[in-house]
């Protein structure tokens, strides 16, 4: 608790010079991707958006320690809140900065749902209930087509609108200063831009009076409430800010894509995006960050290279990369937790939970 | 009446195999208070390896009970080294982490196990060979065929053989003292770490079982069918109280119930046009007996989850569990 009372040190001149250089390298990015083909363009553009998924979550399970199964639901509800509100299916076309906020606040809505009935469970009960909830939004999804057609069921929604601003569509394009900005590309700014303020939203947050509060109810809930803390307001609230971002990147996932259907909400993604949270290193944003954006890359990586590989050693492909990338993601959360239990980068309160580990009351000593 | 005794004889069929899996979450919950994610995989991995072998050995010659008895009995030593590995491996390094950290391994043995049996079984849906002639019997206007009371008979002597297992013998007593108090029944001289193996091997071994009758039962197998199942079965145990017994056993055949008879009943009850005062609203689509059914059985599987959740919010010690302190 004292880390975040002292001031902050400021920060050295080789800090600010790192900041801009990575700032330099994210600009240009989309072009190198550009270069190896515009499929990367879009794989970068997804490896963004799971970075927004991912720090939405930490919020959920990072910070207040609540560990949420069903987060994809959110993701689906931002999703389909834009898709209903742009696109043929009832006629509407709203414009995208009017409904990524009504897509937030519904999913925040939703989180507040869930949170609800759930605020008195702890850990691994939670955990299964959230995942039916995941479970129960994809099932409604899937049959929200009868008797009123709402959802166009597992068909899903075609030809959602791109964002656009008057006559300027991110789906475009576009020529500017020499360089050549296709949709995808314009679609990484905005997502890069988006993301940037979502790490800034983190990075307040955690340091503030609600960081601290999460802080407190994840270490310690009894002992939480006594001190005076209000923990069902704060546990909602993080249900609901959580789930707010969840939204935000789900409507940006339907406009990127321009098609949805149940089928990219189910179970496996709710716990790839937990995954990144806790191979990252739970509660740490940059630990968060690498995780997504290893868990985003390194599958495309294996798609492009076990098949030649393959290919080479016994003349067929006798493994799809799609099954060995999930085997290994399973390997890999196996692994983690066996070796590495406080993810990656880990943040600095879990590295001191753990070499405390005798008395840090989130351990079982019964055994 | 008809549909009412019908959906009884079917919700309590899948109940009863509901019940048999939910012993395997109960137990090692009772034990070691992990949620076993992987235990659905290891159901799944039953009905499979039954499955290639009935599919071997159909119209060999052999009688249709012994092919599906040989299947079972190789499906269970499969299963059983399944999760003696899983317990060995995965999760018993991570006794002393914190609780989150088994959990998350179990997901990613889930995961594992669920690719591996893609990769041995092909991403199709498996017919199981229908190589039992089966009969129907009907009483009340309800039929019951012999496949389902067999089931109901097979899942009934398991339960018997189990609560006799647990009450009755040395390691039963030995599980229970475990299930109470780890640290003291060491001292006692019980071997915790073997007791733990045991009860992850007897519920692997009832997993089999329960996945060779479920495959029988429904006629299919797919490597997705455990996630589903297994979370269902945990919600029968939540139901009955996890870590207990004999809840787990009522909490599966009542959550069977539930969903055969909410699966039966939901569209009557959500058509719209059964209610005078709504229907009046609506006289173009409810005309000549037109239906405006908002939910329809499709909705089958939410049952299961919403069963889980009103437990966990109004009940969280489950049917007869008992009321246990907080533990952080």
């Amino acid at each position: 608790m004292s880390a975040h009372g002292s001031p902050r040190p400021k920060a050295p001149l080789r800090v600010w010079i790192g900041t801009i250089l990575i700032g330099l390298a994210l600009l240009a990015a989309p072009f190198a991707f550009a270069y190896a083909g515009t499929a990367w363009v879009r794989i970068a553009n997804f490896a963004v958006l799971y970075v927004m998924l991912a720090l939405g979550l930490n919020i959920v399970v990072g910070f207040a320690g609540l560990l949420d199964l069903g987060y994809i639901a959110f993701y689906a509800v931002g999703a389909y809140v834009y898709a209903l509100l742009a696109s043929p299916q009832f006629g509407l076309h709203l414009p995208f900065w009017v409904i990524l906020p009504i897509g937030a606040a519904v999913a925040a809505l939703f989180g507040v749902i869930l949170g609800a009935p759930t605020l008195k469970l702890r850990g691994d009960y939670l955990a299964i209930v959230t995942l039916g909830f995941g479970e129960i939004i994809r099932i409604f999804l899937n049959n929200l087509s009868r008797p009123v057609n709402i959802t166009n069921g597992p068909q899903g929604i075609t030809g959602i609108d791109p964002f656009s601003i008057g006559t300027f569509s991110f789906a475009k394009y576009e020529t500017f200063l020499g360089l050549q900005f296709s949709g995808p590309i314009k679609y990484y700014y905005l997502l890069l831009a988006l993301t940037l303020l979502v790490i800034v939203v983190n990075i307040r947050l955690q340091n503030s009076r609600i960081g601290r509060a999460w802080e407190a109810i994840r270490e310690d809930e009894t002992a939480a409430r006594s001190m005076g803390i209000d923990t069902t307001h704060f546990k909602l609230l993080a249900f609901a800010m959580g789930a707010s971002f969840g939204g935000l990147a789900g409507g940006m996932f339907s406009a990127i894509q321009s098609f949805i259907s149940p089928e990219s909400f189910v179970l496996v993604e709710s716990i790839m995006v937990v995954s990144m949270v806790v191979l990252g290193g739970m509660g740490n944003i940059w630990g968060v960050i690498v995780g997504a954006l290893l868990l985003s890359f390194v599958p495309e990586i294996l798609r492009w290279t076990v098949t030649p590989v393959q290919e080479a050693l016994f003349g067929r492909m006798l493994i799809e990369p799609e099954v060995i990338r999930m085997l290994l993601f399973g390997l890999a959360l196996v692994l983690i937790m066996l070796f590495r239990p406080a993810g990656l980068l880990p943040s600095a309160v879990r590295k001191r939970e753990l070499a405390a580990s005798g008395e840090a009351p989130l351990v079982d000593a019964r055994l | 009446m008809d549909t009412f005794l019908q959906q009884i004889v079917n919700g309590l069929t899948a109940g009863s195999v509901y019940a048999v899996v939910a012993l395997g979450y109960t137990m090692v919950y009772g034990i070691i208070q992990l949620i076993n994610f992987a235990h659905g995989e290891v159901v799944m991995i039953g009905a499979m390896v039954a499955f290639t072998v009935i599919n071997a050995l159909a119209g060999g010659g052999l009688p249709p009970l012994a092919v599906v008895l040989i299947g079972a009995l190789s499906a269970i030593p499969v299963c059983i080294l399944v999760g003696y590995s899983m317990e060995r491996l995965a999760y018993r390094p991570l006794r002393r982490a914190p609780r989150l950290a088994p959990l998350i391994t179990a997901i990613g043995v889930s995961i594992i196990l669920q690719h591996l049996a893609m990769l041995v079984w092909s991403r199709n849906i498996l017919a199981f060979p229908q190589i039992i002639q089966n009969t129907t019997f009907t009483f009340f206007g309800a039929t019951i065929s012999s496949v389902q009371i067999a089931i109901i008979g097979i899942c009934v002597a398991m339960m018997a053989g189990l609560a006799l297992l647990v009450y009755r013998t040395p390691l039963g007593t030995a599980m229970r003292a475990t299930a109470q108090n780890p640290q003291v029944a060491g001292l006692m001289g019980i071997d915790v770490n073997r007791v733990i193996a045991a009860t992850f091997v007897i519920g692997a071994g009832l997993g089999a079982v329960a996945g060779v009758l479920f495959g029988t039962y429904y006629g299919i197998a797919q490597y997705t069918m455990g996630s589903v199942l297994g979370l269902k079965a945990f919600s029968a145990a939540v139901l009955g109280g996890i870590g207990n017994i004999p809840g787990a056993m009522l909490g599966g055949l009542l959550l069977g119930l539930v969903e055969a008879l909410g699966a039966g009943y939901i569209g009557d009850l959500s058509d719209l046009c059964s209610y005078g005062w709504i229907a009046g609203l609506m006289t173009e689509r409810c005309a000549d007996g037109g239906h405006f059914i908002l939910f329809g059985s499709n909705y089958q599987d939410v049952f299961a989850f919403v069963v889980l959740i009103l437990v966990l919010v109004f009940r969280p010690q489950g049917l007869l569990g008992e009321r246990v302190g907080d533990r952080a």
